[in-house]
C-alpha cells in the first residue's frame, strides 16, 4: 500500500507518492473501514431518495439544532400553562393535554417526540463521525466538545419527565435517586425525598423547572462551543428536512399523542412503566444489573469517547505555512478556511496584514493554498513560491510535477488529459489510464484555478478536476469553493481567456472510480471531436 | 415525473418509518418494574447509632485545664455503633444487614435504602434493629400484620424520637 498523503515531501520518491491520485482506501486514510463503507452506502442510497442537499443523514448536526429549537418553542408554550406544585403539576398537564388537545396537546406531543428525535439524531451523528474517523487530529476539539452534549441532553429530558408527576415521573424520580444514591456525597438518604407523600413539596417543582430550563441552556452553550472551530457551521436543517421532520413528528403527535399516567402515588408502585427508552434506558439497567454497574458503564463510555482522539495512531500531516515574503494579506485564505484556522494579523514588514495559522486547527487540506493569489504557475522564477503552502506539497511541487509530466508526454503519445484528483474521492489509482496524467491532492480545493489555464497552455488536451460530490467533501467546502473559483464566482477566479470547453469538473465519490474513468473517456471523446473541428477550420482557412 | 413521484414516495416512507421508530420507543416496550403479584417493602432510615466505646467523667482538674467552651463533663469516643437490621416476613428471614456509620472516623449517621419486592397478600412483618454494640441481640423492634395489594408500598423507617421502628 502506498503511503498516506501528508508526510513532508523532502525526497522526490515521497513527493511522487504524495501526488499519486489514490482514493482513501488505497491511501489507508481513516474512515475507510467496513462500518464507514456501510454508512457511506446507506448515505448514497438515501441521496437517491432525498437528494444530496436534503439528505438528513448528511446534516445530522444541523438537524439536531433544528430539533433543539423546536423543543424550546414547544416547551415555552407548555411552561405558560404549567403549575409548579405537587397538586398542580399533574392536573395542569392533564388540562393542557385534554382541554386544548388541538394546541397544548399537540405541543406536548411535539415536545416529547422532538426530544426523542433529538437523542436519536445526536446519537446517529456521533456514530457517523466515529465511523468516519472524524475524532482525530485537528477535529479533536469538535469531538471532545460534543461528548458533554450527550449527558446534558439526557439530563434535560429526564428532568422533563419528573415535571409531569405521574406514575412514570414517580418511577423516574425514585430510580434516579436510587442511581445517584450510590455516589459518595449523595448517599442512600437521597431517595427519602420521594418515598412518602409528605416528603415532596411544591419547592421540588420549582427546582425541577429551574433545572429543565437551566440544563438545556447549558446544552445550548456547549452546542455553541461545539461549533467554534468551524467556519460557516451548519446550525440548522435544510428547508426540506425541517419541513419533513416537522410533518412526521406532527403526524405521530396526532396518531399517538403523549399522555400522562395516573398521578404519582408514593404509597404505590406501578408494576409496568411505559418508559421513554431514548432518555430512560439506564434506569431499568440499575435494577437489572446494579446502580454501580450503570455508573461504571456510563462514566466509562463517556471517558472512552472523550479520550478517543488520544488513541489515534494516524500521523497528523504538517500544517500549512505562511511565507511573509509572498503573503499580501488579501484574506482569501482566511475567508476560505473551513476550520477557522487562519487569522489575520499586522504584517511584520509593516505593509498591511498577514495570514497567521493556528496549527492545532489546521486540517492540512490545502484549500488556503488554492485560494492564494500568489499560487500562480505563470510566475517566472525557478521555484514557484506561494503566500501559504503545505510544507509537504507546495504549489511549486505541483507545477514542477505537472511540467515534468507534460514534457514527458502521455504514455500513449499525443496531448494528455491532466486530471487533478481529490485523494478523498474516487482517484485513479497508482496507474493512470492511457493518455491521462493523474495528479492527486489532499482536496480539490488545493488546486489554484490558474493551474487549469497553465496546463492547457503547456500542451494538455484538457483538464479534469475530480472532486468528491459536494456534501461528501471531507473538508466541508473544498468542492464548493473549487466549483465557484472555476466558474468565476469566487476569488481566485479562472481566467476568462481559459478555454472552458477543455475543462471538466467531475464529481466521483470514493467508491465510484468507474464513473470517474467513464467521465474522463467521455470528455476525451468530446475533446477529440473539438480537435477535429478545429483542424477542419484551420484547413479551411 | 415518475422518478419525482418515486422520490417523494420514498421520502414519505422513510420519514414515516422514522416517526414510527420515535413514536414506538417513546413508550414501548413497557418496562416491567415489579411482577404483577408483587408488593414492595422499602427500608429507609438515617440514624446515628450509639457511641461505640465507653464514656468517662472528667475530673475537676481536667475540666479546669480545658478552654471554657470545651468543658464537657463526659468524655466520649467519637465512633458510633453500626446499625444492624433484620427483617422477617412470616417468620422467615427476609433481610439482614449491618450499616456502618458515615465518616472517616465512623462518627456519622448510618444511612440505608433497600427495596425488597415481596408477594402481595397477608403477611406478618417483623423488623429488629440494633444501634448499640454494647447490647447483644436487638434493642429496637416493630411488627405488624399486613394485607398488601399488588403494587402497594410498605415503608420501614427508624426514627428514634418517634418510637424507633416505624412500619407504614
Amino acid at each position: 500500500m502506498a503511503a498516506a498523503p501528508g508526510p513532508p515531501a523532502e525526497s522526490p520518491e515521497t513527493l511522487d507518492e504524495v501526488l499519486l491520485p489514490l482514493n482513501p482506501v488505497e491511501a489507508g486514510l481513516p474512515g475507510s473501514g467496513p462500518i464507514a463503507r456501510a454508512f457511506r452506502r446507506i448515505e448514497r442510497g438515501a441521496d437517491r431518495v432525498f437528494g444530496e442537499h436534503d439528505n438528513p443523514l448528511r446534516q445530522l448536526g444541523g438537524l439536531g439544532f433544528y430539533l433543539f429549537w423546536l423543543i424550546a418553542l414547544t416547551g415555552i408554550y407548555l411552561y405558560v400553562f404549567y403549575e409548579t406544585s405537587v397538586d398542580g403539576a399533574h392536573a395542569s398537564v392533564e388540562r393542557l393535554t385534554h382541554e386544548q388537545w388541538w394546541a397544548g396537546g399537540v405541543m406536548r406531543s411535539l415536545h416529547r417526540y422532538a426530544s426523542d428525535a433529538f437523542v436519536a439524531v445526536i446519537g446517529l451523528h456521533l456514530l457517523r463521525e466515529l465511523a468516519y474517523g472524524r475524532f482525530r487530529g485537528f477535529r479533536w476539539y469538535s469531538w471532545v466538545s460534543g461528548v458533554p452534549t450527550l449527558w446534558l441532553a439526557i439530563a434535560s429530558g429526564v428532568v422533563g419527565y419528573w415535571l409531569v408527576w405521574d406514575s412514570v415521573a414517580q418511577f423516574v424520580a425514585i430510580a434516579t435517586a436510587e442511581w445517584f444514591g450510590v455516589l459518595p456525597g449523595f448517599g442512600p438518604e437521597l431517595v427519602r425525598n420521594f418515598i412518602e407523600p409528605e416528603a415532596v413539596s411544591d419547592r421540588l417543582f420549582s427546582l425541577l423547572i429551574f433545572l429543565h430550563i437551566g440544563l438545556p441552556l447549558a446544552l445550548l452553550l456547549v452546542m455553541w462551543a461545539h461549533l467554534q472551530r468551524l467556519t460557516r457551521p451548519r446550525s440548522n436543517a435544510s428547508r426540506a428536512v425541517a419541513a419533513w421532520t416537522l410533518a412526521s413528528l406532527t403526524a405521530v403527535s396526532f396518531v399517538a399523542p403523549a399522555l400522562s399516567g395516573l398521578p404519582a402515588d408514593l404509597q404505590r408502585v406501578a408494576a409496568v412503566v411505559p418508559i421513554d427508552w431514548f432518555y430512560l434506558a439506564p434506569l431499568p439497567a440499575i435494577y437489572a444489573m446494579s446502580p454501580e454497574f450503570v455508573w461504571i458503564m456510563s462514566v466509562g463510555v463517556t471517558l472512552l469517547l472523550a479520550a478517543l482522539p488520544l488513541f489515534s495512531r494516524q500521523p497528523r500531516p504538517a500544517a500549512v505555512r505562511v511565507d511573509p515574503a509572498h503573503c499580501n494579506g488579501c484574506t482569501r485564505c482566511f475567508a476560505d478556511c473551513p476550520y477557522a484556522a487562519i487569522a489575520m494579523a499586522p504584517h511584520p514588514g509593516g505593509r498591511g496584514q498577514i495570514a497567521v495559522v493556528d496549527e492545532d486547527r489546521c486540517a492540512a487540506c490545502g484549500i488556503c493554498s488554492g485560494a492564494c493569489p500568489s499560487a500562480m504557475p505563470f510566475r517566472s522564477g525557478e521555484r514557484l513560491a506561494s503566500g501559504i503552502d503545505l510544507p509537504w506539497l507546495t504549489v511549486g511541487d505541483l507545477r514542477d510535477r505537472l511540467d515534468a509530466a507534460i514534457a514527458a508526454g502521455a504514455p500513449s503519445g499525443g496531448a494528455p488529459i491532466v486530471v487533478f484528483a481529490c485523494q478523498r474521492g474516487a482517484g485513479l489509482g497508482s496507474e493512470a489510464p492511457a493518455g491521462v496524467i493523474g495528479l492527486g491532492m489532499p482536496c480539490a480545493g488545493f488546486l489554484p484555478p490558474s493551474f487549469v489555464d497553465y496546463s492547457l497552455r503547456s500542451g494538455a488536451l484538457g483538464v479534469v478536476v475530480a472532486a468528491c460530490p459536494g456534501d461528501d467533501c471531507e473538508f466541508r467546502f473544498g468542492e464548493r469553493w473549487t466549483a465557484e473559483r472555476l466558474s468565476g464566482a469566487r476569488e481566485p477566479r479562472l481566467r476568462a481567456s481559459a478555454d472552458a470547453r477543455r475543462l471538466l469538473m467531475l464529481h466521483a465519490a470514493r467508491e465510484d472510480r468507474a464513473g470517474l474513468i467513464a467521465g474522463i473517456d467521455e470528455f476525451r471523446a468530446k475533446l477529440e471531436q473539438l480537435e477535429r473541428a478545429n483542424a477542419r477550420e484551420t484547413a479551411d482557412d | 415525473m415518475t422518478e419525482r413521484m418515486l422520490r417523494y414516495g420514498g421520502q414519505v416512507v422513510l420519514y414515516g418509518l422514522f416517526a414510527v421508530f420515535v413514536g414506538y420507543f417513546s413508550t414501548s416496550p413497557a418496562y416491567q418494574h415489579l411482577e404483577p403479584d408483587q408488593a414492595l417493602l422499602r427500608l429507609s432510615f438515617r440514624h446515628a447509632g450509639q457511641i461505640a466505646g465507653e464514656c468517662r467523667t472528667r475530673s475537676a482538674e481536667e475540666l479546669a485545664k480545658l478552654p471554657p467552651q470545651l468543658r464537657a463533663e463526659r468524655d466520649c469516643p467519637r465512633e458510633r455503633s453500626p446499625v444492624h437490621v433484620r427483617v422477617e416476613l412470616d417468620g422467615e428471614l427476609l433481610y439482614d444487614e449491618r450499616f456502618a456509620p458515615a465518616g472517616l472516623r465512623r462518627d456519622g449517621a448510618a444511612s440505608a435504602y433497600r427495596r425488597l419486592p415481596i408477594p402481595a397478600g397477608e403477611h406478618h412483618l417483623r423488623v429488629q434493629l440494633n444501634d448499640d454494640v454494647k447490647v447483644d441481640g436487638f434493642n429496637h423492634s416493630g411488627e405488624r400484620r399486613l394485607t398488601l395489594e399488588p403494587g402497594q408500598v410498605v415503608l420501614i423507617d427508624f426514627i428514634a424520637d418517634k418510637g424507633g421502628v416505624i412500619i407504614r
